[in-house]
């Protein structure tokens, strides 16, 4: 068996007085379609960012490829935490996409912008939104930058948070398609996945852990 | 040109009938502030006449220790005062505000009577402790703006923060905007004021210093050196205030703890 990409040992949350989780295991090995499933409030959304390194443990350790994590901006930079509600930076679309490609960790690699006019394609989404300013976003747009913004730096590991959440159908199906391809194109790349949407996770993903 | 006429207490009360202008202002109009001013207003006349006491007692000494432990209690208060115009916090604020106007006030005024001006003794009060004080007023001012303007950026911004570091940016990476906007608010007062200084406002301490008998171009001299001054205290405390907050609301390991804010 190959060495898990991201994993949880003996892992709390604790929120407050209140521990959202507690003696979580989890590994996420390459190529692992994972669903987080449980009612909202499980602290689904919660072991996304513990895994991206956002917000540090309570107790117990994230490990990076079966080691503690030596650099966190390393770590984030494998495995891409999408929100449901990115935030997105003051400027265009393009502008949003570019961003991660500034920061030290990406040295050497450049934004695409070919690659994301056909990513924006393959969404549905009129090329013309690339030279937008996220000022004028709809909700679901939001979510679609977001979803980009992350895609096209090539994470190992993609969290994704409710990606579809407010899509609809059509689009919705789109998303799920272009994850699908850009785990297809590598087959080291894993994908964990929340959703309101039970049939949603039980098409995209193949085993399920519940909170 | 002689010195300035003395004042005597017969010419301060009369002085004080001029509150009476304010005092009946506010009594024709209901505005509630009588009480208020009068109390003010005994509270200046008190505190000055201490602070005067205070001053004639440590400039007659010639004790360095107590000279600089003025300076240094001068200092304490106005961090504390600092701190007290933030409307957020976190626990260890006071000690970094007292750290950053400590430090700034004390290198700025050393490099002043020890490298420009090069007073003998260091010491003398007559320079130490008004251009002190010139300076503590000021970073004061530049240390509460920056501090503020971080935490509440750290605070609206918390979302954009966090999506740097998703995307896999370090801690400074992730708060150079917020640090620069800080930075720069702190510094925006003592630049207006450079502007319009001389044209707009007379300064206090060279119209002070003439009313006192000093010429008029020496006055400005001194004016322009403790604006220099000013400038290089003000950013020295707000880079130091603004780098301090930032190590306590990011952390080496390249996590942001917003949670470490409370409204104050």
């Amino acid at each position: 068996m190959s060495v898990p990409l991201v994993s949880l040992r003996n892992a709390g949350r604790r929120v407050g007085e209140r521990w959202v989780w507690r003696g979580l295991d989890l590994d996420v090995a390459p190529g692992d379609r994972l669903a987080v499933r449980g009612p909202s409030g499980a602290g689904k959304t919660v072991l996304l960012r513990a895994l991206a390194g956002l917000d540090a443990l309570e107790e117990g350790e994230v490990l990076s490829e079966g080691g503690p994590v030596r650099s966190l901006p390393r770590h984030r930079a494998a495995v891409a935490y999408a929100a449901q509600r990115p935030a997105l930076f003051e400027g265009t679309v393009e502008g949003n996409l570019r961003a991660p490609f500034a920061f030290a960790v990406r040295d050497g690699d450049a934004y695409d912008a070919e690659r994301a006019r056909s990513l924006l394609a393959r969404l549905g989404r009129d090329a013309g939104l690339l030279a937008q300013s996220v000022d004028g976003l709809s909700g679901g747009e939001q979510q679609t930058v977001g979803l980009m913004r992350a895609l096209l730096t090539d994470p190992t590991v993609l969290l994704l948070d409710e990606p579809t959440a407010g899509l609809a159908p059509e689009r919705a199906e789109a998303v799920e398609a272009v994850v699908a391809g850009f785990l297809a194109a590598d087959d080291r790349r894993a994908a964990v996945w929340t959703s309101h949407d039970a049939p949603q996770l039980d098409r995209v993903t193949d085993q399920s852990l519940d909170l | 040109m002689s010195g300035a006429v003395d004042i005597s207490l017969g010419q301060l009360a009369l002085a004080s009938l001029l509150l009476v202008v304010a005092l009946g202002a506010s009594i024709a109009l209901k505005l509630g502030l009588t009480r208020g001013l009068a109390v003010a207003a005994t509270r200046m006349v008190a505190q000055l006449f201490l602070v005067g006491l205070v001053l004639e007692w440590v400039f007659s000494s010639e004790n360095a220790l107590l000279i600089v432990s003025l300076a240094v209690g001068m200092a304490v208060l106005a961090g504390h005062a600092a701190v007290r115009r933030t409307s957020r916090r976190y626990p260890q604020i006071w000690a970094d505000a007292l750290v950053s106007v400590l430090g700034a006030s004390f290198v700025v005024t050393g490099a002043a009577v020890l490298g420009i001006l090069q007073i003998e003794p260091w010491y003398d009060p007559q320079y130490l402790i008004p251009l002190h004080g010139m300076l503590l007023g000021n970073a004061l001012t530049g240390i509460s703006l920056s501090l503020d303007r971080f935490m509440e950026g750290a605070g609206r911004e918390r979302g954009l923060v966090e999506a740097r570091l998703a995307l896999g940016a370090t801690r400074w990476e992730a708060a150079r905007p917020l640090f620069r906007d800080a930075v720069r608010t702190g510094l925006v007062p003592i630049t207006n004021s450079m502007a319009v200084m001389g044209v707009v406002s007379l300064p206090g301490m060279m119209t002070g210093q003439i009313l006192a008998g000093a010429p008029p171009a020496e006055a400005v001299r001194y004016q322009i050196l403790i604006v220099f001054m000013i400038a290089a205290c003000v950013a020295l405390a707000a880079l130091g205030v603004v780098g301090l907050a930032y190590r306590r609301l990011f952390t080496a390991d390249h996590r942001f703890h917003p949670d470490r804010l409370r409204a104050a």
